[in-house]
């Protein structure tokens, strides 16, 4: 069959779906959807469907992006416009298909938002975030089934790769170079230039590699790229196998995503059937065929050179370079190595030319890119903005701002390579260059936000100790010195710190910036870097006056109930405490903390009922009062100095 | 500057001198370069470490096996400033060329080369006097070449608190003094096929152990003794003292 027959095939398969003749409901049961409880809200629409005996169609769709709504449903009915529900479950499902379904009630309490515009219910294009959001490489993602080829296909997919096959390779090639399209896994390099130095190199075959071992903690990009358009990708990965003349490619996907792993093993097979793969693809001179490699866990296997040595059965450690991977990769092979993203994009390069892709973004850095947006923001999820879009837009306008009226404090961006960001720093465009410049850098595009409640020390020794865990340990610096730089930060958390161990941070994670063997280690002291560049005074209160004004690090905190604010009848901070550390006076019925036992769970100050708000922590632990002084008025009520208490 | 130049070690590790592994660079011609403002003649495509040190210029370094074909510049001590280059590099994996001006004692360099020996002096357990390899260990001569005292005062002791395994007849493995270099594996897998050690774990517990952990004895360790005589510093130690001397007498 010729691609043209495919196309309209599927377009007109595609069509009877939306005609209206039936109800269609989509549930998005991507990892955010699963994790959230939409597989039990799939079953139970079966169910009710079945017990109605409604005639209807049922898709599992991807990730929408609207993370912080999951589980998500979108209803058509003929007559309506598309309507996405949100926070369902079961229970609500049956209400949405017996009142609106059977009858016509759309249940306006419950809507997220309408999928096209329309007179009476708002869309999806009105919230605040529209106005930024620039939808490309997540078009289709939660649209589409992604286990269905014909979806994409009526969708516009492979339409590039049939265009390609009529081109010439260098052609393909140019394209690519003249978008000046960058790599979009972190580090930024010219993805057309990588590819014509593979095109030149000699050997074969040569390799394509497809990086999905997306290991940042905080990150899912490249999961809801491969869960909900996994065909993207592999359209991408044959249009740039026939530009630089490979011959074979493989996906490294971690095998911790497994429904990834699942869905991009079934589009493999899929493509194949359609003759998108292997021999003579859809008729031509050009044979390409792609294999799945479930990485297993190790974040250095990101790595370029580690990631191929996993790929050949040794261990993921990262070798020097030169030779370039481009020049000598896989096999000892010319490979190109490109993260998911980035091949994904490729399609929508060919299909409308390098000037439509030029047109967006900023000088350096061209097109789109998706975030993940997580940590103490409202709407979490998944977003894709133009570069050049700002923090402070990204956050606020896209995000919804903080969650639970917080203050913002800083934004953590790039997971473990990254760095922390102040708000001064909030009007930084998002590129490439300008988030390299601020100290921390694109990363494959993690974005965790912080609040007031989030000790910056803590964080930075969060990022390390995962860095230094991660790290393989084959080079000194990495090896030795992140765990020289865990050991510092964790006597600060403790308040044990010393100043001078602030100049030994500094001048450590200068060195091992600079002289590590490969990008783990050469990023690794980011969070250090500008954690200490940008809250150097919050280190200083750690280390002279033991204290966390966050109320984080654990050691530096102590749990106390204001006598005046507890309720005395009220006993529920006595039976959540883990440990019996707390008792009730027995005159006054106060409860009391016994500060030797406690250890610190949170569960009391959690427990404590809001109208009365009698548990707080203070920081440093010696800040709370004899417990025999209790029938003595707290200095604490009227002190107000802030930092010491919440 | 009284520092030994390693060429003139017995270790068969050192730079071969004649036939061999190395008829790929034959066809090379020769270029001059600068090292240290002296003058000196080098096959194209060399290393800049095997340049210097076949010209009685020292360069620290632990884990450079000139034999093998791709350097694993892992140790991170052979840091040289090239002019022209904004950062310091990698002598053991930096081809010299024509006309090149090299300092092996430039600030930015010594600063990561002296970073990278106290990191491993930190987690060394410094018992110099009661070690067999004392006077011919390699850290010792780095550590003097850079200026940098075996006690360090700047990083903290973080020493690992390994078992010693002294099951073989002829030698002693000490992990805890093991600097990682890879030459005893690369010995024992790659030179002579043996396979009976290798790198395990990852990160700070990253060592050289057999298969399953076993005592070396238990392993397939043919007690070639190979790896001892490739390790630079006191973790792969013979037994008896006199032994190399024995051997090398007979």
């Amino acid at each position: 069959m010729k691609f043209e027959e495919i196309r309209k095939l599927a377009q007109s398969r595609w069509q009877e779906i939306w005609n209206d003749q039936m109800p269609v409901i989509l549930v998005g049961t991507a990892t955010c959807g699963r994790a959230a409880g939409a597989l039990e809200v799939l079953q139970a629409i079966k169910d009710t469907v079945k017990k109605q005996s409604l005639s209807c169609l049922i898709y599992e769709v991807g990730c929408m992006g609207h993370c912080y709504a999951e589980p998500l449903v979108i209803l058509r009915k003929p007559g309506y416009p598309s309507i996405c529900y949100g926070h369902v479950n079961p229970v609500l499902v049956e209400n949405l298909i017996n009142n609106f379904l059977l009858n016509d009630d759309p249940c306006l309490e419950f809507v997220l938002g309408a999928i096209e515009e329309n007179d009476f219910i708002p869309s999806f294009s009105d919230f605040p975030r529209s106005k930024y959001e620039k939808r490309i490489l997540l078009k289709n993602c939660g649209q589409i089934n992604p286990e269905e080829i014909e979806h994409y296909i009526a969708n516009g997919g492979y339409e590039s790769l049939a265009k390609t096959l009529r081109m010439k390779p260098e052609e393909i090639v140019s394209e690519v170079k003249g978008s000046k399209l960058r790599g979009l896994g972190g580090a930024g390099f010219p993805a057309g230039e990588k590819w014509d130095l593979c095109r030149h190199s000699e050997g074969k075959p040569k390799y394509l590699i497809c990086n999905g071992d997306e290991g940042d903690p905080g990150a899912f990009m490249d999961r809801a790229i491969l869960e909900s358009d996994p065909h993207s990708v592999i359209e991408g990965m044959v249009i740039a196998g026939y530009a630089i003349g490979a011959r074979h490619g493989y996906i490294y996907v971690r095998a911790e995503y497994p429904l990834a792993v699942q869905r991009v093993q079934n589009a493999i097979h899929q493509a194949e059937e359609y003759k998108f793969l292997e021999e003579n693809i859809l008729g031509s001179n050009f044979s390409f065929d792609i294999k799945l490699f479930q990485g297993s866990g190790a974040f250095v296997c990101g790595e370029a050179t580690a990631l191929i040595a996993s790929i050949e059965g040794k261990p993921g450690i990262p070798r020097h370079r030169p030779p370039r991977v481009a020049v000598q990769g896989l096999f000892g092979k010319p490979t190109i190595l490109n993260n998911a993203k980035t091949l994904a994009y490729v399609p929508h390069i060919i299909k409308n030319g390098a000037d439509w892709f030029l047109q967006m973004g900023t000088e350096r850095s061209k097109g789109t890119a998706v975030f993940a947006l997580a940590g103490k923001v409202v709407n979490t999820g998944l977003v894709e903005v133009p570069m050049g879009t700002t923090l402070r837009q990204l956050i606020f306008d896209v995000g919804g701002g903080l969650s639970k009226g917080k203050r913002f404090k800083a934004v953590q961006i790039g997971g473990p390579s990254g760095g922390c960001l102040p708000e001064s720093a909030l009007d930084i465009p998002i590129d490439f260059d300008s988030l390299q410049e601020s100290g921390a850098m694109m990363g494959s595009g993690g974005m965790v936000v912080l609040d007031e409640d989030d000790c910056m020390v803590e964080v930075a020794r969060y990022f390390l100790d995962f860095t230094q865990k991660e790290s393989c340990g084959k080079c000194t610096l990495c090896r030795l010195g992140t765990k020289q730089m865990l050991d510092i930060l964790e006597d600060i958390t403790k308040g044990r710190g010393k100043m001078e161990d602030l100049e030994t941070l500094q001048e450590l994670a200068e060195d091992i910036k600079q002289g590590s063997l490969c990008g783990l280690g050469r990023t690794a002291p980011n969070p250090v870097l500008t954690t200490l560049r940008y809250f150097r005074e919050e280190y200083e209160v750690h280390i002279k006056e033991a204290r966390c004004p966050a109320l984080m690090c654990q050691t530096l905190i102590a749990y106390y109930i204001i006598p005046e604010k507890c309720a005395r009848g009220c006993d529920a901070c006595v039976g959540t405490c883990t440990v019996e550390a707390i008792s009730t006076d027995k005159k006054r019925r106060i409860k009391v903390i016994d500060q030797e036992k406690c250890v610190k769970c949170n569960t009391c100050l959690a427990a404590c009922p809001p109208q009365y708000d009698a548990v707080i922590k203070l920081s440093p632990p010696d800040k709370v009062p004899p417990s025999k002084n209790t029938s003595i008025p707290s200095p604490l009520m009227g002190e107000g100095e802030g930092g010491g208490e919440k | 500057m009284g520092v030994r130049n390693s060429v003139s070690s017995p270790s068969p590790y050192s730079p071969p001198t004649k036939g061999g592994e190395r008829i790929f660079v034959q066809k090379m011609k020769d270029i001059s370069l600068t090292i240290d403002g002296k003058q000196i003649k080098a096959t194209e495509g060399e290393k800049i470490l095997w340049a210097a040190l076949e010209n009685s210029i020292y360069i620290p370094n632990l884990c450079a096996i000139r034999e093998k074909m791709q350097p694993s510049a892992s140790c991170r001590l052979c840091f040289v400033e090239v002019e022209g280059e904004n950062e310091p590099v990698i002598a053991c994996t930096q081809p010299v060329k024509e006309g090149m001006v090299v300092h092996t004692r430039g600030r930015n360099a010594l600063r990561l080369a002296r970073t990278a020996a106290e990191l491993l002096i930190a987690s060394h357990p410094v018992d110099c006097g009661h070690c067999l390899k004392n006077r011919s260990c390699e850290l010792q001569k780095i550590a003097k070449h850079l200026g940098i005292k075996l006690k360090t005062k700047r990083f903290r002791k973080l020493e690992r608190n390994l078992p010693i395994d002294e099951s073989s007849s002829l030698f002693i493995y000490d992990p805890n003094k093991c600097v990682l270099c890879g030459k005893c594996v690369w010995v024992c897998q790659e030179k002579l096929g043996i396979g009976a050690i290798g790198f395990t774990r990852r990160g700070f517990k990253r060592m050289v152990s057999t298969f399953e952990d076993q005592p070396i004895a238990k392993s397939r360790c043919n007690q070639c003794a190979e790896c001892v005589k490739a390790c630079p510093v006191g973790a792969l130690v013979f037994k008896n003292k006199n032994f190399i001397s024995q051997i090398e007498s007979e």
